[in-house]
């Protein structure tokens, strides 16, 4: 595929002179499964409802498929939409839920049947046809409007939040369930949640967002592995986040302790973020390590234990370890030179919100 | 047996004011004077005086609702597309003459509308011919929806204003135009709230007698005078119940006709 399917070009938007969105651009290629995720009010949802149709941006263009589509009114896109309370229509069946978008567009009876038992079969609910939606459980909900946008067969679906409502084991069904979906039906999937483990279990591409800026965007490692700035840092998965200082290419100084690390080109003796996950420090007898500390705290989170080791300048580092220090032990610090990810300090707070990628 | 004993006050009110009340209208309703049984009270239905006045308020009621609901429909849709505060104010303005006395507003149209009246002040003034607006089955039409356009407009934008936006942007997404969407999602799930506002409508308007005597004058009877004047100035109150029982079977009918349409049961008051 030559040009992306969805190409968002510097979309602004704002709601009562606040500015949810300030020149967004997106591209998303056909058959990927994209994920924009950040915290609430970061201008995911306006996003999405742009794309849907529901929001018209204030500047800025949507085109799909090379096609502008931006004053393009929501029933006439070319693609559909799951929405986080499912919003099924309570009045109609199942079955007449799902055949919505068929009748409208005038197709055969007999077509919109095979539509019907397709779409359940899909979504395992085979035999649901004449059950009204009060009788399913979230779950089951979620499944029937899955079915119902997918049987217009659009090139895009988007999903807003559709599983926020639902417990974490069903959740995390629901999560291999669209993977299967996704690959099984060959559409486009934008997906919107605040949930990093969603994200990074799902998509093939995270956008991370923050005050309506795109702060990271890249495939689940790169996102979890590299953050390129303390947000994306803090945002997915626990991290330590600690100031430095490069000393030269390939050796940072954090707290007057020197790291051997793999990253280049930040120049001579200038300050840095320093990001160092939880589940890469090695906690290891004192003597052998680079930082030394005492452990202050200590929770048994099942996989592992979780630890917090307070270093002489007071810095409360975040250890996940599988072996167990207890609280009051002097232990070294000790972390991989691949494992220690270095992120330019934000100049101001306007760039700290834009991301060091703009 | 505690919880049950809070219900004991009501129980005592329905039992005083509702169940007994009612039973003596049975009873009135189905004895003549010397107290024997008789369908005669309940069959003068058919008289052509009765008749006439009960079609005739059939037929006004009819008219009173379905103007109501022509009017409060859109207007419910207007305030539901209102955010709330926008809403809340104009639902508070429309419900305000509700807090003036509901004789004193009848009352106020008779001034506006006699033969003598503002209306035909202004329009002489205007060396315009006069209309005769009183006394006229318009009139009892025009005192009907002034006074109970509210309770069609309350039930229906209480029911729309709780329909989620997802679900129209859902029918939206999904290939329908704004009618269709109407046609298909808002109209459909608004029933319970149509049904309520018919109900509380049609009902009163049924069985007034204030609006029709002060609007209608003395030659329009609805079957909620002639009910009236047999309790008050004919003293036949065996009479005015058998009417009033027929008028019961008449709303009942109604009721039990709409309930049909109503199948969530949450705007139906039986």
């Amino acid at each position: 595929m030559n040009q992306p399917l969805i190409d968002l070009q510097h979309i602004s938007k704002s709601f009562d002179g606040t500015m949810v969105l300030d020149d967004l651009c997106l591209t998303v290629k056909e058959n990927s499964f994209v994920t924009l995720l950040g915290p609430s009010g970061c201008g995911k949802t306006t996003t999405l409802r742009i794309i849907g149709g529901f929001e018209s941006p204030d500047q800025g263009k949507v085109i799909f498929d090379g096609q502008d589509i931006t004053r393009l009114p929501a029933n006439k896109r070319p693609l559909n939409t799951v929405f986080q309370k499912y919003a099924l229509f309570t009045h109609m069946t199942i079955a007449e839920n799902i055949a919505f978008g068929l009748k409208i567009r005038n197709k055969p009876k007999a077509y919109i049947q095979d539509k019907i038992k397709y779409a359940l079969k899909l979504v395992n609910l085979d035999g649901y046809e004449n059950r009204s939606v009060d009788s399913l459980s979230g779950g089951q909900q979620q499944r029937i409007a899955i079915a119902r946008a997918i049987v217009n067969e659009p090139r895009l679906l988007l999903l807003d939040e559709p599983l926020g409502a639902l417990d974490l084991k069903l959740r995390q069904d629901m999560q291999y369930e669209l993977i299967r979906l996704k690959n099984e039906l060959g559409i486009t999937f934008i997906y919107v949640t605040h949930d990093q483990e969603e994200a990074l279990t799902m998509s093939d591409t995270i956008v991370v967002m923050n005050q309506g800026y795109i702060q990271q965007m890249g495939s689940p490692e790169s996102i979890y592995n590299e953050p390129e700035n303390a947000f994306v840092a803090d945002f997915i998965g626990d991290s330590n986040i600690v100031p430095g200082t490069m000393i030269r290419d390939e050796l940072v100084e954090i707290f007057g302790a020197r790291f051997a690390c793999v990253d280049k080109g930040f120049g001579t003796n200038r300050p840095v973020d320093v990001v160092i996950r939880p589940e890469d420090i090695d906690l290891v007898e004192p003597g052998q390590g680079t930082l030394s500390g005492v452990v202050t705290h200590l929770i048994f989170k099942g996989v592992h234990y979780e630890m917090e080791v307070t270093t002489p300048d007071g810095f409360e580092w975040l250890v996940h370890s599988t072996d167990l220090f207890p609280v009051g032990k002097k232990v070294d610090l000790r972390v991989d030179p691949f494992d220690i990810q270095i992120m330019n300090k934000p100049a101001s707070e306007d760039e700290e919100a834009m991301g060091v990628n703009e | 047996m505690s919880k049950k004993l809070l219900a004991g006050p009501y129980l005592i009110w329905m039992i005083g004011f509702t169940i007994i009340p009612l039973a003596l209208i049975v009873y009135y309703g189905l004895t003549d004077r010397s107290g024997a049984f008789t369908l005669e009270n309940v069959l003068a239905i058919a008289t052509a005086e009765h008749a006439k006045a009960l079609w005739l308020s059939l037929g006004l009621s009819l008219a009173a609702t379905l103007i109501c609901l022509l009017l409060a429909y859109p207007l419910a849709m207007v305030l539901r597309s209102r955010g709330k505060g926008a809403s809340g104010f104009m639902v508070f303005i429309f419900i305000l003459p509700m807090w003036m006395n509901f004789l004193l507003r009848t009352l106020a149209w008779q001034t506006l509308l006699e033969k003598n009246g503002v209306i035909n002040g202004i329009l002489s003034a205007l060396h315009l011919p006069t209309q005769s607006l009183i006394n006229t089955w318009g009139a009892i039409i025009l005192g009907m929806v002034y006074n109970f356009l509210p309770f069609m407009v309350l039930p229906i934008y209480n029911v729309l204003s709780k329909i989620d936006d997802n679900t129209i942007n859902a029918a939206r997404d999904l290939g329908a135009d704004s009618f269709q969407t109407f046609l298909y999602v808002l109209l459909p799930l608004s029933v319970p709230g149509v049904i309520s506002g018919i109900t509380m409508v049609f009902v009163p308007a049924l069985t007034t007698f204030v609006i029709s005597s002060l609007l209608g004058g003395s030659k329009i009877l609805l079957i909620g005078n002639v009910i009236e004047q047999e309790f008050t100035r004919g003293s036949n109150w065996n009479l005015g119940s058998g009417l009033s029982l027929v008028m019961m079977v008449f709303i009942l009918i109604s009721m039990a006709l709409l309930a049909k349409y109503d199948k969530n049961g949450e705007g139906s008051t039986f």
